[in-house]
């Protein structure tokens, strides 16, 4: 079976957040970029299931600028076969991001669809369930188990409270969460095997997508910064504090 | 303007996160109304009906949507949300499952997690896990959102009289089904919902570890909690997740033991009224949220802190 895999660049989950001066945005100039961690955990598991023999072929597939190329050369060289590019520098949200896999998904006809729960930027968490709608497919959604049975996919599905299981029709879209798996890291050999692979690069234009964004942000601001608090010096004085001053016990 | 609210409810009662949906939705104004979904309903839907500010109750009572089956319950939310200019539901896992389904099906975007209503149209919402405030204005017709329930006070459980109409809808999309469930069996309060929580990290060093925190729970009725460091290493499960990519609280008090403070923890619990931290690193971040921070070896500094609250509490 052919599983498609979508990844996005996004700012590395290391590095410090800083809200540009004239509160348009976050400043991304540079800044160290990555994977987004929850497409790495896609990434591997698509890879898993090929070394498993469920997956034959497994395609990358991103939407973004020119230099997201280098997440796309990431996952090939994590294991994906060939790579997708959408290539656009405008502000694509979830919407027409799940249009634009909806068109690589018509084209590619995967069986599976493995994708980050939610992107750390935007933190949405909205674009698999999107996709999953506009393609008439089943979702299992903050996936920490995938298991295909013949034509279905059993996933267990991380919800308030415990765990959930479902049974999905396949095709399907799976979004990652934490615990589904440990990524690894690409070797050297690898990473140089990957630039050999094959990656296309198609435009919005050509998957017959307008971008329009539908969310106009306003600003973007600092959080309101908490009151330094105090240290204490014992077990004691803390609760005595607790009680006392904050009131809280 | 009219605005229908997803309720959500566990074991046929209603949360509370309903009332702080229903709480935003009063912020954005008009009528509204409270969708019920799910299998045996009836009491959930009278719960609703009492609700302050609730115009009206609609109960969709039917095995479809047993197991909130986001490929089912989407169809009915279309359905029922014709003619309502917002939708709203909680940003629990029901919530971030659904939604996104129903507005792609509506070709409207969604608006996920908010923590501020500015107007009908305009939202106030965390990005960068919290790092970053992002005001947002929607030009869609019908605005499909999320919303983040720790930043709304809860509207009145009781004093509301709202009509209960049942909605003659099945929609059954044939895609998925429900397999098992596994839910964590616990006398203690939703970490979500929960007045006290007290959560532990790497510092741990293992699960068993966690049962020192169970005892000083059990002290202040508090719920348990774990940064995702101590999830990754398994020490405890991940419905315990504080942070950016697990659960969002904002108690009266939260205590940090033996958790470094990485933003994607604080994102999960920077709103918390008080905050105390116990951890043997001065230099750790979390000193500087914490209003009251101990420095101390947390294994001998927790079963202190259970001797002492006995006393007081």
């Amino acid at each position: 079976m052919k599983v498609l895999v979508a990844v996005k660049r996004v700012i590395d989950y290391n590095v410090k957040v800083r809200v540009k001066p004239d509160n348009t945005g976050v400043d991304l100039s540079n800044v160290k970029m990555a994977m987004n961690p929850f497409c790495e955990i896609a990434v591997e598991e698509a890879v898993r299931l090929k070394e498993k023999g469920v997956a034959t072929e497994i395609v990358a597939v991103t939407i973004g600028p020119k230099v997201s190329q280098e997440q796309l050369r990431t996952a090939l060289a994590l294991g994906a076969d060939r790579a997708i590019q959408v290539e656009t520098d405008e502000d694509v949200q979830s919407l027409d991001a799940a249009k634009m896999l909806k068109a690589v998904v018509d084209k590619e006809e995967p069986n599976l669809v493995i994708m980050g729960k939610q992107s750390i930027d935007t933190d949405n968490n909205q674009t698999g369930q999107m996709l999953a709608q506009l393609a008439g497919m089943p979702q299992g959604t903050f996936a920490s188990e995938v298991e295909v049975e013949g034509e279905k996919v059993k996933v267990t599905r991380e919800i308030d409270g415990g765990l959930m299981t479902v049974s999905l029709k396949l095709p399907a879209v799976v979004t990652t969460d934490l615990r589904l798996n440990e990524p690894r890291y690409a070797s050297l050999p690898n990473i140089m095997k990957a630039k050999k692979k094959p990656l296309e690069t198609v435009s919005p234009a050509d998957l017959g997508i307008d971008v329009t964004p539908r969310l106009k942000t306003l600003k973007v601001e600092e959080p309101q910064p908490r009151q330094p608090g105090i240290k204490v010096e014992s077990v004691e004085e803390l609760v005595d504090k607790l009680k006392n001053e904050a009131k809280v016990i | 303007m009219s605005t229908l609210v997803i309720a959500d409810h566990n074991k046929g009662e209603l949360t509370g996160s309903t009332l702080s949906v229903i709480a935003a939705a009063k912020a954005i104004g008009g009528d509204i109304d409270v969708l019920v979904a799910g299998k045996d309903i009836g009491g959930v839907a009278e719960q609703a009906a009492k609700a302050d500010g609730v115009n009206k109750v609609l109960t969709a009572d039917n095995d479809a949507y047993g197991h909130d089956l986001a490929e089912n319950l989407s169809l009915l939310i279309a359905e029922v949300g014709k003619g309502y200019s917002h939708l709203l539901a909680s940003a629990g896992t029901v919530g971030k499952d659904t939604m996104p389904r129903v507005a792609a099906m509506l070709d409207v975007a969604q608006v996920s997690d908010i923590i501020g209503v500015q107007s009908e149209d305009t939202f106030v919402r965390p990005i960068y896990a919290g790092n970053a405030i992002a005001t947002v204005q929607s030009s869609d017709s019908v605005k499909v959102i999320t919303v983040r329930t720790t930043s709304f006070d809860p509207v009145a459980a009781e004093g509301g009289s709202a009509s209960v109409e049942s909605v003659d809808s099945a929609h059954d999309a044939g895609l998925s089904e429900f397999v098992s469930e596994e839910l964590a069996e616990s006398d203690r309060p939703d970490l979500a919902a929960a007045d006290v929580v007290i959560s532990g990290g790497r510092g741990m060093q293992n699960g068993e570890n966690f049962k020192m925190l169970e005892s000083v729970a059990d002290v202040l009725g508090a719920a348990i909690g774990a940064s995702r460091a101590a999830v990754d290493a398994g020490f405890v499960p991940n419905d315990m997740q504080v942070g950016q990519t697990g659960k969002i609280v904002a108690p009266n008090l939260y205590i940090a033991v033996g958790i470094s403070g990485a933003i994607q923890h604080l994102a999960g619990m920077g709103d918390s009224k008080v905050i105390v931290a116990i951890n043997k690193d001065e230099d750790a971040p979390i000193f500087q949220v914490a209003d009251y921070g101990l420095v101390a070896d947390l294994f001998e500094a927790v079963p202190q802190l259970e001797e002492e609250l006995k006393k007081v509490v």
